[in-house]
């Protein structure tokens, strides 16, 4: 990698980035990690109503510290608020609600995604991790549009969208779009395609640290 | 006269035999039922397999019940957790097998166990390593694999009222497995603050009904797992 690495998005500019393109009323799962941060950044004028797993829509802002209660908690098992019209229920409903396409919109972390729109999420594979998988392998057999948020590359520069996963996969052809600190990329029958650079990058900027063909943007 | 409520958390786990099969609810601490998991420890059955959405934290509660070496698998989602330290230790001597089952599967083989369903095809897992070795069907052109339900020979769930007939409401998100894993067991036992006589709760607010549950047990005042591991308690 060249060492003029351009910065682009911060994180909370990549989490603004994403909201913009929520519509008014939709159902959004937000996963751990920089998808939490989404919630911060709803536009002016629009509503959105939160599922997290564990059993709760209408999932509302962290509570003041020292105000949290051991039972409202995240699908990351934060604490959590209930907003106004929040509803609970059980995991086989809340399950029925992601497997059964009532969800709108996933917003995910990724270990790799393929310009296939195959996902690896859940595991590096390596023999001394403690497997676990969570909700994961639900949420994008069901959900309608998966949208992955991301650093571009690995901590050692290793690009994390590939032309074929090499962890264990999540889910095969799940991935509608990708948001990372230098661009917006929409997973297409063609491949990876651009939507949108960040500011200051370019398009080879993205092609040079993108492991799979970059389509320019239509 | 049917009454449900037992007197204490010992007596509702007295007749656990070893090799039972043990279903705990709780997502992270909400709904973990710590006293009737302690109590379980206390009564000693062996070879347990534990079906639960994790492993538990510290060593209080699940963390304990599997530290205590009597829990011979554990069929989980998310057995990783902070300070989680029992599960991995066990796990990586070998001395606790894992059947390791994506979330929303656990949740419906367990609802469906209690429906009377003994298995069913889900999209969850087409394609990953979690579908090797298991039965696909196609249906409208998708693929999706067969998973089997899951019944209980206990389920230990943690409620915050009940009425005498085991008519129980929850706890926000506390409910997470609770309804379900009652469904899926011959002997549902629920921890409730409070149980109070039959026709004192709203019919209309019940969340599970009472033919789901066999024995209910006053628990007043619960422990949080997050408290206890914050005081570095250690069960027994």
């Amino acid at each position: 990698m060249s060492a003029d690495t351009p910065t682009g998005w911060s994180r909370d500019e990549m989490a603004k980035r994403l909201a913009q393109d929520i519509p008014d009323g939709s159902y959004v799962n937000l996963g751990i990690g920089i998808p939490e941060l989404v919630a911060k950044y709803v536009p002016e004028g629009r509503e959105l109503v939160y599922h997290t797993e564990n059993g709760l829509l209408g999932m509302g802002p962290s509570p003041a510290e020292g105000e949290g209660d051991p039972e409202l908690i995240n699908a990351g098992k934060r604490h959590v608020t209930a907003n106004p019209g929040a509803s609970f229920f059980h995991h086989a409903d809340s399950f029925a609600m992601i497997r059964g396409g009532h969800i709108d919109l996933c917003v995910l972390g990724a270990l790799q995604v393929a310009c296939n729109g195959d996902l690896a999420n859940w595991s590096t594979g390596t023999a001394d991790a403690i497997p676990a998988v969570g909700g994961a392998m639900d949420l994008v057999a069901g959900v309608r549009s998966i949208y992955v948020i991301t650093q571009h590359c690995t901590k050692t520069g290793e690009p994390k969208l590939v032309e074929k996963c090499t962890y264990p996969l999540t889910g095969l052809g799940v991935v509608t779009r990708i948001y990372s600190e230098l661009a917006v990329i929409d997973v297409t029958a063609q491949g990876f395609r651009l939507v949108e650079l960040a500011p200051g990058v370019s398009f080879d900027d993205v092609q040079q640290r993108t492991g799979a063909p970059l389509l320019p943007k239509q | 006269m049917i009454n449900k409520q037992v007197a204490s958390v010992a007596e509702a786990l007295a007749d656990v035999r070893d090799g039972a099969t043990i279903m705990i609810g709780g997502f992270g601490e909400a709904g973990s039922p710590i006293e009737l998991i302690h109590a379980l420890i206390d009564q000693g059955a062996r070879d347990l397999v534990v079906v639960s959405n994790n492993a538990g934290s510290g060593e209080v509660g699940l963390a304990a019940l599997i530290k205590t070496g009597r829990v011979a698998k554990v069929v989980c989602s998310y057995p990783r957790t902070a300070n989680s330290t029992v599960f991995p230790e066990l796990y990586h001597a070998g001395k606790l097998e894992l059947e390791l089952v994506p979330q929303g599967t656990l949740a419906e083989r367990i609802r469906a166990g209690g429906a009377g369903i003994p298995a069913f095809y889900t999209p969850s897992a087409v394609g990953t390593p979690l579908a090797e070795g298991k039965e696909t069907r196609t249906f409208d052109g998708r693929e999706y694999l067969m998973e089997l339900g899951l019944k209980a020979d206990f389920a230990l769930i943690k409620g915050r009222a009940a009425d005498t007939h085991g008519n129980v409401l929850y706890n926000k998100t506390a409910r997470n497995f609770g309804p379900i894993m009652a469904m899926a067991a011959k002997t549902a036992v629920v921890q409730v603050e409070k149980v109070v006589a039959a026709g004192e709760l709203d019919p209309e607010t019940i969340v599970t009904p009472g033919v789901f549950v066999q024995r209910v047990v006053e628990v007043a005042h619960p422990a949080h797992e997050s408290e206890l591991v914050a005081q570095g308690a250690v069960y027994p």
